[in-house]
């Protein structure tokens, strides 16, 4: 299978960017998170700053893969593979905005004593980080069964969100002055699960990219 | 595979040149008013199968043919069939255009003046009738009386497709009609064939993927001397469910 080496090379360089765009994103999923919690302005304003080179990436990885398009003529495995790209790279750039948005909150906050200790949400954003990292390595690596298995974890996501809705319900109903930073909380909780979904989406795509379809729930795979 | 009607069913078709074996116990259909490409490396028997289907290979010395060929529903291969009559109405254009040294006008009264008919204006009517369908009329009504091979490649070829079309055919057999013309000859071969399969059905052999892509309804994968795969065109280039297929028309062959 190495009858069109000018072709897998071009591949190549475009996974490559694939995955450090992929690291970014990891990365500024987690320092929003550690930025929030230490209520690190600094960082936060970092955050949002260097969202611009997740956008930049996009646009160059979205640009290679059109002059792949035309040149390359991708047909199969190698056309799904290269529409499938296309997408991740908007699921992950929409990631990248939304650790924008949850920086965005941390320096609103920066001047607030915290109403109770972050502990979910962090575990919810390292969960979140996790997939997405996982979900990159099932596409490069063509593995299914890690792509199938990431998918399924956005449960354990989800639990975790509704667990800090009803907790954040709480401390509202019980004190009108923790209301404003509740609903702030719930808002980031919001980011991250939101954040969770486009993993799955890139684990969708990694089917799609191997089976030719969005068949995602397979006993025997996961 | 979907409610067209059938023009061919080929079942268990085996081609023999003399002890090789070009084609193993192809199995096929042919649906009407369709396009069906046929793709795969050279020597893999796609030429010889489209052969097949009006008997070219009758011409060719130690050709043993065994299975079935049906056109509409008749074994064409039966002894008593008539093949001068198979021939006209399964017409055939070649890679290379292969215009007669005449003009362009007796090249496309040739055919039906081999099958009878001497009638002048019923003779330039079909001229222009067959011009006018592979849109060469205009280019060339006024010199319909100037040699064939005066024109370009492009041009020629489709005055090939014109003299097949004289005769009144069912289906078109194509053996990479455009392999030898530049690309603007080749896409008005292309929209000619989206127009042409209203009233024809069309088999296709080309070496040129994405031709095969843009022009036909279904297409088939041969490998030597087999039918790997056939299905929906859309389907065999975006999802080929043989391995073979998939590194074929990647370009990841061999």
């Amino acid at each position: 299978m190495t009858a069109r080496p000018q072709m897998d090379h071009e591949m190549a360089i475009i996974l490559n960017e694939l995955l450090e765009m992929g690291a970014r994103v990891e990365d500024a999923i987690r320092l929003a998170i550690k930025s929030l919690k230490e209520k690190d302005s600094v960082l936060a304003r970092k955050i949002i700053d260097d969202d611009q080179i997740i956008d930049d990436l996009e646009d160059a990885i979205r640009d290679k893969c059109i002059k792949f398009m035309a040149r390359q003529q991708p047909l199969a495995g190698d056309l799904r593979m290269t529409i499938s790209i296309l997408q991740m790279i908007r699921d992950m750039e929409r990631i990248g905005d939304h650790c924008e948005d949850i920086s965005k909150y941390t320096l609103r906050l920066e001047n607030e004593h915290y109403i109770k200790e972050l502990i979910d949400i962090p575990r919810m954003a390292e969960l979140a980080a996790k997939m997405v990292k996982d979900s990159l390595d099932s596409f490069v690596g063509k593995d299914l069964r890690l792509a199938r298995k990431v998918w399924k974890s956005d449960e354990e996501v989800d639990e975790l969100f509704r667990n800090i809705n009803d907790e954040l319900l709480d401390l509202m109903a019980k004190d009108a002055a923790k209301v404003k930073q509740s609903v702030m909380f719930t808002f980031i909780a919001a980011h991250i699960e939101r954040i969770a979904d486009y993993a799955t989406n890139i684990c969708e795509e990694t089917v799609f990219a191997i089976e030719g379809d969005f068949c995602m729930e397979q006993a025997e795979e996961v | 595979m979907e409610n067209a009607s059938t023009k061919f069913e080929i079942d268990k078709l085996n081609l023999f040149y003399g002890s090789f074996q070009a084609l193993i116990d192809i199995d096929m259909t042919i649906y009407t008013n369709k396009i069906t490409a046929l793709i795969g490396p050279s020597g893999c028997g796609k030429s010889t199968f489209i052969r097949t289907l009006n008997r070219m290979n009758d011409l060719i010395l130690g050709v043993k043919t065994t299975g079935l060929v049906k056109f509409d529903d008749t074994d064409i291969y039966a002894g008593d069939y008539d093949v001068i009559n198979l021939r006209k109405k399964v017409g055939m254009v070649f890679q290379k255009p292969n215009p007669f040294p005449k003009t362009i006008f007796e090249n496309i009264v040739y055919g039906p003046k081999v099958h009878g008919e001497k009638n002048r204006d019923k003779l330039q009517e079909i001229v222009e009738k067959t011009l006018k369908e592979v849109a060469l009329w205009e280019e060339v009504k006024d010199r319909l009386h100037k040699p064939a091979l005066g024109l370009s490649g492009g041009q020629q070829q489709r005055l090939c497709i014109a003299r097949c079309l004289a005769v009144e055919p069912e289906v078109i057999l194509m053996d990479e009609p455009t392999s030898a013309l530049d690309p603007v000859a080749t896409s008005k071969i292309e929209s000619l064939l989206e127009e042409l399969v209203e009233k024809y059905t069309i088999v296709i052999v080309t070496h040129n993927m994405q031709q095969a892509g843009r022009v036909s309804d279904y297409t088939s994968f041969f490998l030597s001397g087999k039918v790997l795969e056939t299905d929906k065109t859309e389907i065999i280039f975006s999802n080929p469910t043989n391995k073979k297929t998939e590194e074929y028309i990647t370009g990841r062959f061999g």
